[in-house]
């Protein structure tokens, strides 16, 4: 297969833009990729795009220009943006394009989400007894991880005052004001042991990435990252996910693990090559339990690697440089790109205050959603 | 709990000492609850342990949207997943505790509990010593 680079990185803010659309916040972001890239969108071969929850997005090229490309929709749940990449990634693979966009936005109403049990394939007794929250399973699997692994609330805690820590120096963050341990820990509980500011929220903003052949790139004499593996996996048999009313006694695998061993795989390295991370980070727990579902410590010893700051934007590896979901806010469609963009930036040298120091040379991201899916992206410089 | 409806049909048996109800698959694997639609196809209804050890917990500390049907003014409430040996872990209500009595493996019994003025679901509660 040919390389693939993003040449082209663009991002609306994150948070709440009261009176424009969910789309418009797309077509915001694409504008300012292309810009980046330096292309026009006539340039653009191939488009991939969705949201969750604010309409589709091939109707951008109202606005866009009816250039008359193919415009695909992704509607894929948390990995919308995910498969909306890997898709633009393998069309100009193939050889079929030179240039190709992958955008993902979203607009979600304020306070926790509200799945119709109905759409996930489960009775409706779920939804109506209250067992059907997605903040619900965080805690439920934190929680466990905790009593096994000795994982503590103040661990916990450090996730998220690294994060506002790190939001502040993010221009598309959303929250960008620090916040101390001790506020953290005693704000009010959303579900035991995860307090409201462990949480993201539910947000609105969008991504744009354009994508582009080795010879485009060339071409364009273009400030190119590769993309040395995109990798999207569901669930396997025994895992533990989000919205299940029964877990097989038989303890299987888990998306996220199958998901970052396909991408290592492809790309031909190992966490140890790592030099900058964003995982998903729902709440501080998802961030502890992710380093090592991705393979960068053993369960257990994020007790330490916080402790000692090692996920800190100066330590062995950064995690969640621009303050992740927590600090960001999560609209579904854009999330897991944005967590790409950063990568991007990261890599070019670009990300001014929460810059990783010393050129940062592989760069890694990880989006984990419902119904138990997984993508992760490798991008090398 | 005789005047309350039972929030769903067939979620538990209708006896003395009720159970919930889920389902054996061919290959042997028990499931909760019993499938819908097609995937009821060759899956037999199985009566699920009344016992079980707490596999993890949480406390409901803010109001769901809907479809959540609780009653008002809203309560927290306790749920969790309890491990029914060698069959299934359940996702379930806890009652006739407080968060600080739960413990990782501790054992857990089964019992129909009160969930508004008119019905009742199913949960587990720290068995009796």
């Amino acid at each position: 297969m040919e390389d693939v680079y993003i040449i082209g990185a663009g991002i609306h803010p994150f948070g709440r833009t009261d009176g424009r659309s969910g789309r418009d916040q797309g077509v915001y972001a694409v504008r300012q990729a292309m810009a980046d890239a330096g292309i026009e969108w006539t340039d653009v071969g191939c488009a991939y795009g969705g949201s969750a929850a604010a309409g589709s997005a091939d109707i951008m090229v109202n606005e866009l220009g009816l250039t008359g490309l193919p415009f695909i929709n992704v509607a894929n749940g948390c990995a919308t943006g995910g498969s909306a990449l890997a898709s633009a990634r393998n069309a100009i693979a193939a050889g079929e394009f030179d240039v190709a966009l992958a955008v993902g936005f979203d607009k979600h109403p304020r306070g926790a989400f509200n799945a119709k049990p109905r759409e996930y394939g489960l009775p409706e007794w779920y939804g109506q007894t209250g067992m059907m929250l997605t903040t619900q399973f965080f805690a439920l699997k934190i929680q466990r991880y905790m009593q096994l692994y000795g994982i503590s609330r103040e661990t916990l805690g450090r996730v998220a005052e690294k994060a506002f820590r790190n939001g502040v120096h993010a221009d598309h963050a959303w929250r960008r004001s620090p916040v101390d341990l001790e506020t953290i820990l005693n704000a009010p509980m959303v579900n035991d042991p995860l307090t409201k500011y462990m949480f993201c929220a539910p947000a609105e903003g969008a991504v744009a990435l354009i994508l582009a052949s080795g010879k485009k790139v060339r071409e364009l004499g273009a400030d190119a990252v590769k993309i040395a593996s995109v990798a999207v996996r569901t669930r396997p048999p025994g895992s533990f996910e989000v919205f299940a009313p029964s877990v097989d006694i038989e303890n299987g695998g888990k998306p996220t693990i199958l998901a970052s061993k396909a991408a290592f795989e492809q790309a031909g390295i190992g966490p140890e090559d790592i030099s900058v991370a964003q995982l998903q980070d729902t709440e501080s727990g998802a961030e502890i339990m992710h380093m090592a579902e991705n393979g960068f410590c053993k369960d257990g010893d994020q007790e330490q690697w916080l402790r000692e700051g090692r996920t800190e934007i100066t330590g062995k590896l950064p995690v969640n440089t621009d303050g992740g979901c927590l600090a960001c806010g999560e609209p579904i469609g854009a999330s897991g790109l944005r967590q790409v963009y950063e990568n991007t930036v990261q890599l070019r040298g670009r990300g001014g205050g929460r810059q990783v120091p010393g050129s940062p040379k592989a760069a890694y991201s990880h989006v984990y959603g419902a119904p138990g899916l997984s993508g992760v992206c490798i991008l090398e410089r | 709990m005789a005047q309350l409806e039972p929030i769903a049909e067939n979620l538990w048996t209708n006896e003395a000492e009720p159970a919930l109800i889920g389902g054996r698959l061919p290959s042997g694997k028990i499931v909760f609850p019993y499938p819908s639609g097609d995937a009821a196809e060759g899956v037999e209804p199985y009566r699920l342990s009344r016992k079980g050890t707490l596999w993890s917990w949480t406390r409901q500390d803010f109001q769901p949207k809907e479809p959540y049907e609780g009653p008002e003014p809203f309560q927290p409430y306790l749920l969790g997943y309890v491990e029914l040996p060698g069959e299934v872990i359940v996702e379930t209500r806890i009652v006739d505790c407080v968060l600080e009595d739960l413990k990782l493996g501790m054992p857990m019994e089964f019992v129909v509990a009160p969930f508004d003025a008119t019905r009742s679901t199913y949960a587990f509660r720290p068995e009796k010593a």
